[in-house]
């Protein structure tokens, strides 16, 4: 992915049936990308927050938001602005590997052992997408048997 | 509070929006509804007979009227036969309301008899739709139904009813007032961009003004009248904008696009000013779109802003209705423009129009298209002639050669070029127009595509004139097939063909097979006086070719003119 087209979209919509195929059958049918879409209610109201990474040049983007607009349940969406953005990594490292150096990896990426049992430790990390990526490659010397990222969660500032 | 059921409810707000007529085709969901509209009085029911043909019926209606099109169907395949009339409403902003029932809310999911996702369906082309999941919400729903039809850009919305809502009991009270906090369409456009467009329009030297179906939706005719009447502004017209300037207006260029006349392609290409209203700038207009227009700034006035920079950027977005922003940019432009200004322009592109005029070759031996359709203008009254078209070469002539007058007058298939429109769509046309000639062009292919109709047409007593061009080929392929594949003329041969007078006979209509100039005219004479359903197959010369043309992908002044 080009980054320099990388676009961050959070949607404020109703919170109503079918909403959430609405936004992306929207993507899929005019053919725009879907990075990461992520979606949750918005505590005590009856709208959900939608927060998208997406790609494409300045007239794809203009395009999203403008077919986003005219979805009847959406009430706002919000393109630009300074964005407070933040991934989610778990992975999951057998405990028979070697350990060395967890530590201090955990610190640098603010990272954290989620969880563990006699076999396994999950790790837990959450921090801007591109140190969610080097936090990840980071941890492909510790043999992770399992991992998971989520899609971004932004809010602006 | 009034206590109604599910179905009683759907009366009563077809009532209270000020429905005249509904079409439809029932079945197992949809029963209750239908029971109920049996028992009402409000409004008349139409049984056509396939689904796809309910919606262009309604749509035809819509059109004609500016009023809010109906259809009510049931679920499953009655549901899936709708998706082509509903996706042709919604290419050309037609306000519809499409009522399907639905298994019951307990069966949702189950894959039960005759069950399907129509919401999911129907989804990518409406422009809104709901499941009713309980009774409560179902008189808040049709209200806003007809509301979203109508409002803003127009277009379809489609409700599925679970049969248990139709006959479930809750509370009536139909609101009167719309709170919908996400959806607020705009209306007038920005007052500092209309003040700038009348200033850029005064200062082009080559202005043109570009017009598309949102001035037909937003009936702004009249405005645009006043515009063109102000300025003096050459205008090229889409093909769903025909009838909003009168043909024989002097600064109607005609037809823009890939068939549209040399005079409007050229003009579009040398003008420095492109004044948009309610067009979209769809390919079949532009062309290659790198040369579309190249040296023009553009404003785009539109009351869907995602129509707006969608395919060329424009320099001046208005977004706003075009009625309301006529209204408010004639008196300045008014103030502010001399028409004298673009003499040496309307000069230059009446020359082009004087090298390059529409023309074809007539004969004496083999009719031809473009002859019949001109000669059918002046038998009909082409002020309140209503004229419908299928798809395919006859619809550009029809759009190329028929005098359009008056908007709402010619209903066609344009963004999503439905073969099989013609008939249904004449059909509900004369629902809204019983006192005014409705005529059918179609081609020999499409006219087989919702033939069953006939029998909905004869048994309403609604005579549709239907003029066949037959040229025993699914002609607008073939002539593709003969420009550019080298006249393999694969699946396109039509010579097989149904007896079209026994055909129409067998519906109680009239028919008649035509292969001279003094047939047609006689013919359409009787139909146009007679009033009852016609067919009148018309042979025409079955080699002949639509145009000018431009080449799919080629700039606009690239055109074939021979
Ligand atoms: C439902 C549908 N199927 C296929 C097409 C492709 N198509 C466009 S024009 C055309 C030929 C139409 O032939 P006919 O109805 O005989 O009209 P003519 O072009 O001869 O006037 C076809 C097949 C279409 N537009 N719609």
């Amino acid at each position: 992915m080009n980054d320099k087209n990388r676009r961050l979209i959070s949607v404020i919509v109703l919170n109503e049936h079918g909403v959430l195929s609405r936004i992306s059958g929207l993507f899929s049918g005019r053919g725009y990308n879907i990075d990461s879409l992520t979606v949750a209610p918005i505590p005590d109201t009856e709208f959900s927050r939608v927060s998208i990474v997406t790609s494409g040049d300045a007239r794809v983007f203009e395009q999203i938001t403008k077919q986003l607009h005219k979805l009847l349940p959406i009430y706002k969406v919000i393109e630009e602005g300074d964005f407070v953005e933040k991934e989610l990594a778990l992975v999951k490292i057998p405990l028979s590997v070697n350990l060395a150096g967890l530590d201090s990896v955990l610190k640098s990426y603010n990272g954290s052992v989620a969880n563990s049992n006699s076999e396994n430790l999950i790790i837990i990390a959450c921090d801007d997408s591109t140190r969610i990526t080097s936090f990840i490659k980071t941890m492909s010397k510790y043999s992770p048997v399992d991992i998971v990222r989520s899609g971004s969660v932004m809010l602006e500032m | 509070m009034k206590k109604l059921n599910g179905s009683q409810m759907i009366m009563e707000a077809l009532n209270k929006e000020g429905v005249k007529v509904v079409f439809g085709y029932p079945g197992g969901a949809a029963l209750n509804i239908f029971d109920e509209t049996y028992k009402q009085r409000y409004f008349n029911v139409v049984l056509a007979r396939h689904e796809q043909a309910v919606v262009h019926a309604a749509d035809g209606y819509a059109r004609v009227s500016g009023e809010v099109g109906v259809a009510i169907v049931t679920s499953g395949p009655g549901f899936t036969n709708t998706i082509t009339g509903i996706a042709t409403a919604f290419m050309d902003s037609i306000p519809l309301v499409v009522i399907s029932g639905q298994v019951a809310n307990s069966l949702i999911g189950t894959d039960a008899f005759q069950e399907v996702d129509a919401v999911g369906i129907s989804r990518p082309c409406v422009k809104h739709n709901y499941l009713v999941k309980n009774i409560e919400e179902l008189p808040r729903i049709l209200k806003e139904a007809f509301y979203i039809a109508k409002s803003g850009r127009p277009g379809p919305v489609h409700i599925d009813i679970p049969k248990d809502i139709t006959a479930a009991v809750g509370d009536f009270s139909y609101p009167d007032k719309i709170n919908m906090k996400t959806y607020k369409p705009m209306y007038k456009g920005n007052p500092g961009q209309i003040k700038k467009a009348s200033k850029l329009i005064a200062e082009a030297k080559k202005p043109i003004l570009y017009i598309g179906g949102g001035v037909i939706n937003s009936n702004a005719s009249k405005e645009i009248r006043e515009f063109v009447k102000i300025t003096q502004i050459p205008t090229v017209q889409t093909l769903m904008a025909l009838g909003t300037l009168r043909s024989d207006d002097e600064f109607n260029l005609g037809l823009i696009g890939m068939h549209g006349k040399y005079a409007a392609n050229m003009a579009m290409s040398e003008t420095d000013l492109v004044i948009c209203a309610g067009a979209r700038f769809d390919d079949r207009v532009t062309g290659k779109t790198s040369e579309f227009a190249k040296f023009a700034n553009i404003i785009h006035i539109d009351i869907d802003p995602s129509s707006i920079s969608k395919i060329i950027k424009a320099n001046y977005p208005i977004v706003g209705n075009i009625k309301d922003v006529f209204e408010e940019l004639n008196p300045k432009v008014k103030e502010a423009v001399d028409p004298k200004n673009y003499e040496e322009w309307r000069k230059t592109l009446k020359r082009y129009d004087e090298i390059h005029p529409l023309k074809y070759q007539d004969s004496d031996e083999v009719l031809k298209p473009q002859w019949v359709i001109e000669e059918s203008a002046k038998i009909v009254n082409d002020e309140e002639a209503i004229i419908v078209t299928d798809v395919g070469q006859h619809q550009m002539w029809v759009a190329q050669y028929y005098p359009f007058k008056n908007p709402r007058t010619f209903l066609t298939s344009g963004g999503l070029g439905t073969m099989g429109y013609g008939l249904p769509a004449a059909m509900g046309a004369k629902f809204a127009a019983k006192d005014r000639p409705v005529i059918n062009f179609n081609g020999d292919g499409g006219v087989l595509m919702n033939i069953q109709e006939l029998q909905t047409i004869a048994e309403n007593g609604i005579p549709v004139i239907n003029i066949i061009l037959n040229n025993k080929f699914l002609g607008m392929v073939r002539q593709w097939q003969s420009m550019f594949y080298e006249e393999r003329f694969a699946s396109t041969d039509l010579t097989k063909q149904p007896d079209f007078i026994k055909l129409v006979e067998s519906f109680g209509g009239k028919g008649y097979v035509v292969n001279t100039k003094d047939e047609f005219k006689k013919a359409l004479k009787e139909a146009v006086e007679s009033k009852i359903l016609t067919f009148i197959d018309v042979r025409i010369d079955r080699f002949e070719n639509v145009i000018p043309m431009v080449p799919a992908g080629a700039a606009l002044y690239n055109m074939i003119l021979k």
